[in-house]
């Protein structure tokens, strides 16, 4: 495969650019603004709620959703100005109440939009973290001194189950939503089983793997599969830290033989910290470690999901308050043509979403997204 | 040897649109020479009797700032005025009048007649004459050539005109007026293909024959508002005469159902295209099948004669299902019809050939105006004409071209519509084609267009120091509303009170108060000692501007997002074969267009956003790379 490509690109050919499809199917009309901009968050996203969210996006919910209420708000500019300009043919007697009634059905989507928008950022923004290791390692210590050295706990999940336990933590002014699982082990009991595959979910769904490995013992074979199973997640793009926990005490364990555990399967041995949660050796710099690989990038890279979903709040906003204006209108008795101000301004901002509208900012941002290169 | 005369401007064609440009370029200093089938048809009303209605006032009115003739001819010419839609917002207000057709068309031939700088000549143009693309001069049926820099091609209907009533065709002009022939294969010749477009128009009846009892009288307004800017409102405080209302029924439809496939329209023998907006009765009756009654407005023609119009049933029918269709409607059941319904087909060409000045892309010095670019009405055709002659005066003076902008006028929505836009019907103005009607309103055309007609010099120095001395007063008194504060005094409750109004819990300036739907201006009056007496015309700014505050603020603010792209320039020398991605028919459409802003480029049909999207990204490395080749030129330079 490599070599077929080393050959086109000696030929003349050239390595596409990032977003460089995405780019040229927008261009070319066959994707809307809001699907590309979904496949860009795709590409720089390297967590998996702002995959999820992107994917449905790319699917065209968003785009669905919008192009609805756009439609419903065009039906009631086009009737308005029909009976102003043929009143003869069109009524708009008792027109106002049916108005107000759309208005309003209009108002609740998009606050509901909205307050998805909101839920979702707040998630997106955050890095999923879960913490493995075989019991006893240290892994609730490891999430307790993060949650209790930081007193930053931005909010509690709700779900937390008895064998998986949640928080959201500010790790050197990184937030991260902090999984601790239950120890990951070969096991015949039924209710360890559902722990044991709930900590695979949290495996699963993580985008950031803190695997606590106690160094004062020897490695065990519940260590080896646990280390398997991170480098299947490695391979999807997961990031991994080691963490030898318990340096306090007498080291039991290899550094190299931690090592060989990846490079005896063909992986990179992923970063290797030194720690102890008992006497707190070691946390800053691991506080360092995760700060400093998600702002090289490494993890996630926050800003372009951010503002995507910017752009498009900030016009479902705009188009909510124009709704909201109609409704003034329709209360302080205006004339019907007064109406459609509003209505077309709520129409053009979502039509932006879509790239249905071109306007000077947003060609900003498609600037912003897609000029990358030629 | 070829018999010429020469001129500066030639104008083909004497309807509404080419007197306007005959004026405009005789007025701005140049030699005009109108041409006219017949001299006795100069500026004639072949349809409607009435001028403005809904988004066609503003038109007129926006003529007149700019310094045109149509408002202050109907202002010496109306026999009834009214201002529509009152009961809605300012914005949709429109002037609407019925014009004695024989005193409009008399008194616009004085107006020629007596303008400096202008011939009138009853001839037909058989060919238009150029040489390396430019406008050389244009032939007459004699032979004789009048030598030109400027022609402005206005012919109306009367363009290879055919008439249809039924199975009958004449090949005559609207109002068995002679048609123009020549100039077809002439303007094929210099590559301007036609089109072939159609229009209608209702019976005319023996007043005598009606039984008005049997409909609703339509009465004017009592104080009628003028037009005109330049009109003293005294002046059209005349004794007004009457419209009648009446209806259509079931039995009128079932007439015309039976008879559907002898109108030549539904029989095929039509081959233009007839405007949607514009409906034949026969249209009507098959498009609204659901109802039951269709308006019928009986107006006077003029009040020389008996003729009435009979508005809202124009059709193209044979003679006999005409006559027994009418007879159907309550008060026309003996009517005598004087002039058949029909309709009429003609060659125009699509404007998408023209710039936004009206004049061709392809010969210079040729300008097209009215009906010939695919419109309807005569407001738009004036309109059109006024732009079109002031543009070829611009030209030959060699100042800059004034073209007005969506945002500014109605007469800037028309003709970007027209030049840019797909329109395969007759094309008429309507409110809803404006998307900033609160700022275009037909109370403010004169601040709006007054500067501009003054640039060109049609309005006088004192018209102008008029508009911005009216200007000035009207932010004077908005702001010194605003700073007014009411308290909430016990008088200050009680007046309210008086006023059917609410008690104010706070203070609140005066201007707040006159938002308030049952005060106003006047209302406030009492509460407002120091206010000093200003001209109706300024109070009325004053009241719209403060009531309607918050919408105008918004309606702004879309306007700035609009100039953001209409000022996005799109450099002359543009090479669309040079811009990748753009797709096929993107790139036709904007090789054949060349449109000047991007705003315009987005309004092409055919072009998407993504292709505007692909069009600025494409400008903006363009203007990076003029930059930095600049940039390497000044180092050079060091």
């Amino acid at each position: 495969m490599n070599r077929i490509l080393e050959l086109v690109l000696r030929s003349g050919a050239r390595l596409a650019e990032p977003g460089e499809f995405t780019k040229r199917a927008f261009l070319g009309g066959r994707i809307d603004l809001a699907r590309a901009e979904a496949v860009m968050d795709l590409i720089s996203s390297g967590n998996e709620f702002a995959r999820k969210t992107s994917a449905a996006q790319l699917e065209g919910a968003v785009s669905a959703r919008i192009r609805e209420l756009r439609e419903k708000i065009l039906y009631e500019i086009a009737f308005i100005e029909s009976a102003l300009d043929d009143p003869e043919n069109y009524s708009l007697d008792g027109y106002t109440d049916k108005l107000m009634s759309v208005c309003q059905d209009l108002e609740k989507e998009m606050r509901s939009l909205l307050s998805h928008a909101e839920e979702g950022r707040i998630l997106k923004d955050g890095i999923r973290t879960a913490i493995v290791g075989r019991p006893n390692v240290g892994k609730s210590s490891l999430l307790n001194h993060l949650a209790g050295e930081e007193r930053a706990i931005v909010t509690d999940i709700a779900g937390t189950t008895r064998d998986t336990l949640s928080e959201t933590v500010r790790v050197g002014g990184v937030l991260l939503h902090l999984t601790d699982t239950a120890g990951i082990r070969k096991t015949n009991d039924k209710v360890e089983q559902i722990g044991v595959d709930r900590a695979q979910k949290a495996l699963d769904s993580a985008d950031l793997i803190l695997f606590v490995i106690d160094s004062s013992r020897a490695l065990s074979s519940e260590d080896e599969e646990i280390a398997a199973r991170i480098m299947n997640k490695m391979e999807e793009g997961k990031k991994c830290i080691l963490l030898m926990n318990k340096t306090d005490l007498i080291s039991g364990v290899k550094e190299e033989d931690v090592k060989t555990l990846f490079t005896s399967k063909g992986a990179d041995c992923p970063p290797l910290l030194f720690c102890s949660l008992q006497t707190g050796e070691g946390t800053k710099e691991l506080g360092d470690f995760i700060s400093e690989m998600f702002h090289t990038g490494e993890i996630a890279q926050k800003n372009e999901i951010f503002i995507s979903n910017l752009r498009h709040k900030g016009a479902v906003q705009e188009a909510l308050d124009s709704i909201c204006l109609v409704e003034d209108s329709i209360n302080n008795g205006m004339s019907e043509d007064f109406f459609s101000i509003d209505l077309m301004n709520a129409y053009r901002v979502l039509g932006t979403i879509l790239g249905e509208a071109v306007e000077d900012d947003l060609v900003e941002e498609i600037f912003s997204k897609f000029c990358m290169g030629k | 040897m070829e018999y010429h005369i020469d001129t500066q401007v030639c104008v083909i064609g004497a309807g509404h649109a080419g007197v306007e440009a005959a004026l405009a370029c005789s007025r701005l200093g140049l030699k005009t020479v109108i041409f006219t089938m017949n001299v006795d048809s100069i500026a004639m009303m072949p349809c409607n009797p009435h001028i403005g209605g809904s988004s066609k006032g503003h038109l007129v009115r926006e003529i007149d700032a700019l310094g045109g003739e149509m408002g202050k001819n109907i202002d010496k010419t109306f026999i009834q005025s009214k201002m529509l839609n009152v009961s809605k917002g300012p914005a949709v207000h429109s002037l609407r009048t019925q014009a004695d057709k024989a005193e409009y068309s008399k008194e616009m031939r004085q107006v020629l007649e007596k303008q400096e700088n202008l011939t009138i000549r009853q001839a037909e143009v058989t060919e238009i004459l150029t040489e390396e693309g430019r406008v050389t001069g244009v032939r007459i049926h004699t032979g004789t050539v009048y030598r030109c820099v400027a022609a402005i091609i206005c012919t109306g209907t009367y363009l290879n005109a055919r008439c249809l009533v039924g199975e009958s065709i004449t090949e005559t002009g609207p109002s068995g007026m002679q048609r123009s022939t020549g100039l077809k294969d002439s303007l094929n010749g210099i590559g301007i293909p036609l089109r072939r477009f159609k229009t209608g128009t209702p019976a005319r009846m023996d007043g005598r024959s009606l039984d008005y009892s049997k409909m609703t009288i339509q009465e004017g307004d009592k104080v009628v508002v003028p037009f005109s800017y330049s009109t003293d409102p005294a002046d059209v405080q005349i004794e007004q005469v009457p419209c009648f209302l009446t209806y259509t029924n079931e039995e009128t439809h079932t007439i015309i159902r039976q008879n559907i496939d002898r109108s030549p329209i539904y029989a095929g023998i039509i081959e233009g295209t007839g405007p949607r907006y514009c409906p034949s009765i026969e249209d009507k009756v098959v498009k609204f099948a659901e109802k039951t009654r269709h308006q019928v407005f009986i107006e006077p023609e003029g009040r020389g004669t008996n003729e009435v119009y009979v508005d809202g049933m124009s059709s193209s029918m044979p003679d006999d299902v005409q006559q027994r269709m009418y007879r159907t409607v309550p008060g026309l059941e003996n009517c005598v019809i004087v002039k058949n319904a029909y309709a009429i087909e003609y060659d125009c060409i699509n404007a998408n050939l023209l710039k936004l000045t009206l004049e061709t892309r392809d010969v210079e010095g040729l300008f097209c105006a009215g009906q010939f670019n695919g419109s309807s009405g005569y407001e738009e055709a004036a309109a059109q004409g006024l732009m079109a002659g002031i543009n070829a005066a611009m030209k030959i003076l060699g100042k800059e071209p004034l073209v007005l902008k969506r945002s500014e006028a109605y007469i800037g929505v028309l003709i970007d519509d027209l030049v840019t836009k797909d329109n395969r019907e007759p094309y008429r103005m309507m409110t809803s084609r404006a998307e900033y009607r609160l700022l275009l309103r037909q109370d403010n055309a004169d601040l709006r267009l007054r500067k501009y007609g003054y640039r060109v010099g049609l309005i006088t120095q004192e018209q102008y120091d008029h508009v911005c001395a009216k200007e000035k007063m009207i932010n004077d008194e908005i702001a010194r509303l605003k700073s007014i504060r009411i308290g909430a005094a016990r008088e200050n409750q009680e007046y309210l009170r008086a006023h059917n109004s609410a008690d104010l819990k706070t203070a609140c300036s005066l201007a707040e108060l006159m938002c308030r739907p049952e005060l106003g201006y006047e209302q406030v009056a009492g509460l407002d000692p120091d206010r000093k007496p200003l001209p109706k015309e300024v109070t009325e700014q004053v009241e719209i501007n403060i009531r309607y505050e918050g919408y105008i603020a918004r309606q702004k603010r879309q306007v700035e997002q609009f100039d953001k792209m209409e000022n996005r320039k799109i450099p002359a020398n543009i090479d669309y074969n040079d811009v990748g991605s753009l797709r096929l028919e993107a790139r036709q459409k904007l090789k054949e267009f060349r449109p000047t802003s991007i705003g315009q480029a987005s309004r092409l049909s055919g072009v998407t956003p993504a292709d505007i999207a692909v069009l600025l990204i494409y400008m903006e490395k363009y203007k990076v790379q003029q930059k930095t080749e600049q940039a390497g030129k000044d180092t050079d330079n060091d």
